[in-house]
């Protein structure tokens, strides 16, 4: 919290996202809500399908054709929901950054990495060529690539995974954006790359002040990288708080299951992974109460009437889940483990 | 080097390496057998039109009805016509014709063809839509009968035949394209520009159509040969090219007529139109061949 504005830097309310999908309208993203500091870090976790990309996609503005949005969305308390194209574009990679998963599919094959980052400098700062050039080789050499200078004009098929997924970063803070979203950057690389990645990320991030939005499925990864964390399952939010508030006392039954199916290093020989029993519910048919209801141990018939409020369980946690009194009658977390 | 690439498909790599071709592009190339007889054919065609344009053996155009219909002989390396007119250089002559068609119809269905495939992959909704069913419509006219409507309202010759043909070739690139297109848009490095703040505008031309490119050179040569052979159809049909200009389609149209008494005079303008058809046709089957490591076995 370097910041002391009052008015924070990224504010979401309430935001609903309808997809069109194939098989019919499917409500993405329902009732979800944070805010984001200037110099924060804020950790969005949860599996495949729960709606941490779309999440994502809608603060960039990015979200598919016949998306339709609810609520509001607010950058330094500028509305950004229905902003036009154009306005949205000078927004993009200048104020709000994004890194992608696929670091082997995010960067243009036919064009040289060199051109790929001072592309934004050049629309965005105004630089000339041969200045973009001269910060892309600065920028690449920050982001750990060898010998920059003599590689500005290589493609990026002949980097690996590894130093592709360092040149999007590098594209991503050319024009030092207040904010990034990292949506599983170190998702599609080798865990001995994993590490750097998110040391590197780390690292830029504190250095220039920015705030992050980190999407992960990895506990790991969150616990490590943010300072708060948000737990997302079928669409919306069900446990939010600090991270190490959120790791010492987990809230939600969901967040409890996750904690739990993540593999032990020690463990004893033959002990099997825990698993949370069921599958994601599809978005096209959500229930319209607890998205988990069907999964959930200590199930009520309440759960499923409606969406269950978040209830504040703590300085800043809060957890949507009405049975916490039972769920968090016996601590779980990182020291019961 | 050329492993990895092998061991990679992905299109884009391939469009690139059209760019910066190569050594390996060109051994490969060298060794692809169509690629090789194709090229060889359409630079005979080409050499004969840029031949024709500095030295032809006789003038196409001056009549000689004394000398009309006359065998091979050493004067008239492949005989004369019914006007007396000197066979090798009507098909010189003709190889102009046929080429400034294909060039110009293809140039037409290209630009037109291409703008309104990207648009339309760009813009998706109803102006996709709008742009795909307007050339189905044009589609469902075949080049010859447009070409007849054509004349019919400003008269027969080149510049009709030529305008038919190109619009009769705009459909088929606007598919091609939007196809091609509608797949880069879906990839992720579209959706990390468009993260970088770029318009739909400088996507199209910064990432969409660099990497379609080895697509749309592969049907453009398709496309030639089948300008082509409407040219010839045309013209047989005495709405192409109009005489005294030679023209392939028109060889064949005179030589209709003394089929019994000279048969030959209908072969040779046949045997040129097959092998511009044939060459061109192989060529575009060699390109995409090599544009495509996946196709890459040696034939």
């Amino acid at each position: 919290m370097s910041g002391s504005a009052n008015v924070p830097l990224i504010e979401v309310e309430n935001l609903g996202v309808r997809l069109n999908t194939s098989r019919g309208p499917a409500q993405a993203i329902r009732e979800v809500s944070f805010s984001l500091g200037r110099g924060e870090t804020l950790g969005l976790v949860g599996e495949s399908g729960c709606g941490k990309s779309v999440t994502a996609l809608a603060l960039m503005g990015l979200l598919p054709e016949g998306a339709t949005l609810t609520g509001s969305i607010r950058l330094d308390g500028r509305e950004l929901m229905g902003l036009s194209e154009a306005d949205y574009c000078k927004l993009r990679g200048n104020r709000i950054s994004m890194i992608f998963q696929e670091p082997m599919t995010a960067l243009n094959p036919m064009h040289t990495i060199g051109r790929q980052v001072a592309e934004p400098l050049r629309r965005h700062k105004g630089l000339s060529a041969a200045a973009a050039r001269k910060e892309a080789i600065a920028l690449l050499d920050r982001v750990g690539l060898p010998d920059a200078a003599k590689r500005v004009g290589a493609y990026p098929h002949q980097f690996s995974g590894g130093q592709r997924q360092r040149i999007t970063i590098a594209i991503a803070l050319a024009c030092e954006p207040d904010v990034l979203i990292a949506d599983e950057p170190t998702t599609a690389l080798d865990v001995t790359i994993q590490g750097q990645i998110l040391d590197l990320i780390a690292d830029l991030v504190a250095e220039r002040g920015m705030s992050m939005m980190l999407i992960s499925h990895d506990l790991g990864v969150i616990a490590e990288n943010v300072r708060r964390m948000m737990v997302m399952y079928g669409g919306t939010v069900v446990e939010s708080g600090a991270t190490e508030e959120v790791f010492t006392r987990m809230g939600h039954p969901y967040t409890q299951g996750l904690f739990r199916a993540r593999p032990r290093l020690g463990a004893r020989k033959g002990t099997r992974l825990k698993t949370i029993a069921g599958t994601v519910p599809e978005l096209a048919d959500l229930p319209a109460g607890c998205a988990f209801a069907e999964r959930c141990a200590i199930v009520e018939s309440r759960c499923r009437a409606a969406l269950p409020i978040a209830v504040a369980v703590g300085t800043g946690h809060r957890v949507r889940c009405l049975r916490t009194d039972v769920s968090m009658a016996r601590p779980i977390g990182i020291l019961d483990s | 080097m050329s492993a990895q690439f092998a061991a990679q498909a992905d299109p884009p790599v391939i469009a690139e390496r059209l760019r910066r071709p190569e050594k390996g592009f060109w051994r490969r190339a060298l060794r692809h057998r169509s690629f090789v007889v194709g090229s060889a054919l359409s630079l005979l065609v080409l050499l004969a039109a840029s031949l024709s344009m500095v030295w032809t053996p006789w003038s196409a155009y001056d009549i000689d009805i004394a000398a009309k219909l006359q065998p091979p002989s050493e004067a008239h390396w492949l005989g004369t016509d019914s006007f007396g007119r000197d066979i090798v250089s009507l098909l010189l002559v003709g190889a102009r014709s046929t080429i400034l068609v294909g060039i110009i119809a293809v140039g037409i269905g290209l630009t037109f063809g291409v703008c309104l495939g990207l648009i339309a992959a760009a813009r998706r909704g109803w102006i996709e839509e709008l742009i795909m069913r307007m050339s189905d419509f044009t589609f469902a006219f075949p080049a010859v009968l447009s070409a007849i409507m054509l004349a019919a309202v400003v008269g027969p010759g080149m510049v009709t035949s030529i305008t038919a043909i190109g619009i009769f070739q705009i459909p088929i690139f606007v598919r091609v394209t939007r196809g091609s297109a509608n797949a880069i848009w879906a990839r992720e490095f579209v959706l990390a520009a468009c993260a970088s703040g770029k318009g739909a505008l400088r996507i199209t031309i910064e990432h969409v159509l660099p990497n379609i490119l080895s697509v749309l050179i592969v049907q453009a040569t398709i496309q030639f040969a089948l300008a082509i052979l409407a040219e010839a159809a045309l013209s047989y049909l005495g709405l192409g090219t109009q005489p005294p200009q030679p023209s392939w389609g028109r060889m064949l149209n005179d030589a209709q007529t003394l089929l019994f008494q000279s048969p030959l005079l209908a072969v040779y303008p046949g045997l040129a139109i097959a092998t511009a058809v044939l060459g061109l046709n192989l060529l575009g089957d060699g390109l995409r061949d090599l544009f495509d490591p996946r196709l890459s076995r040696e034939r």
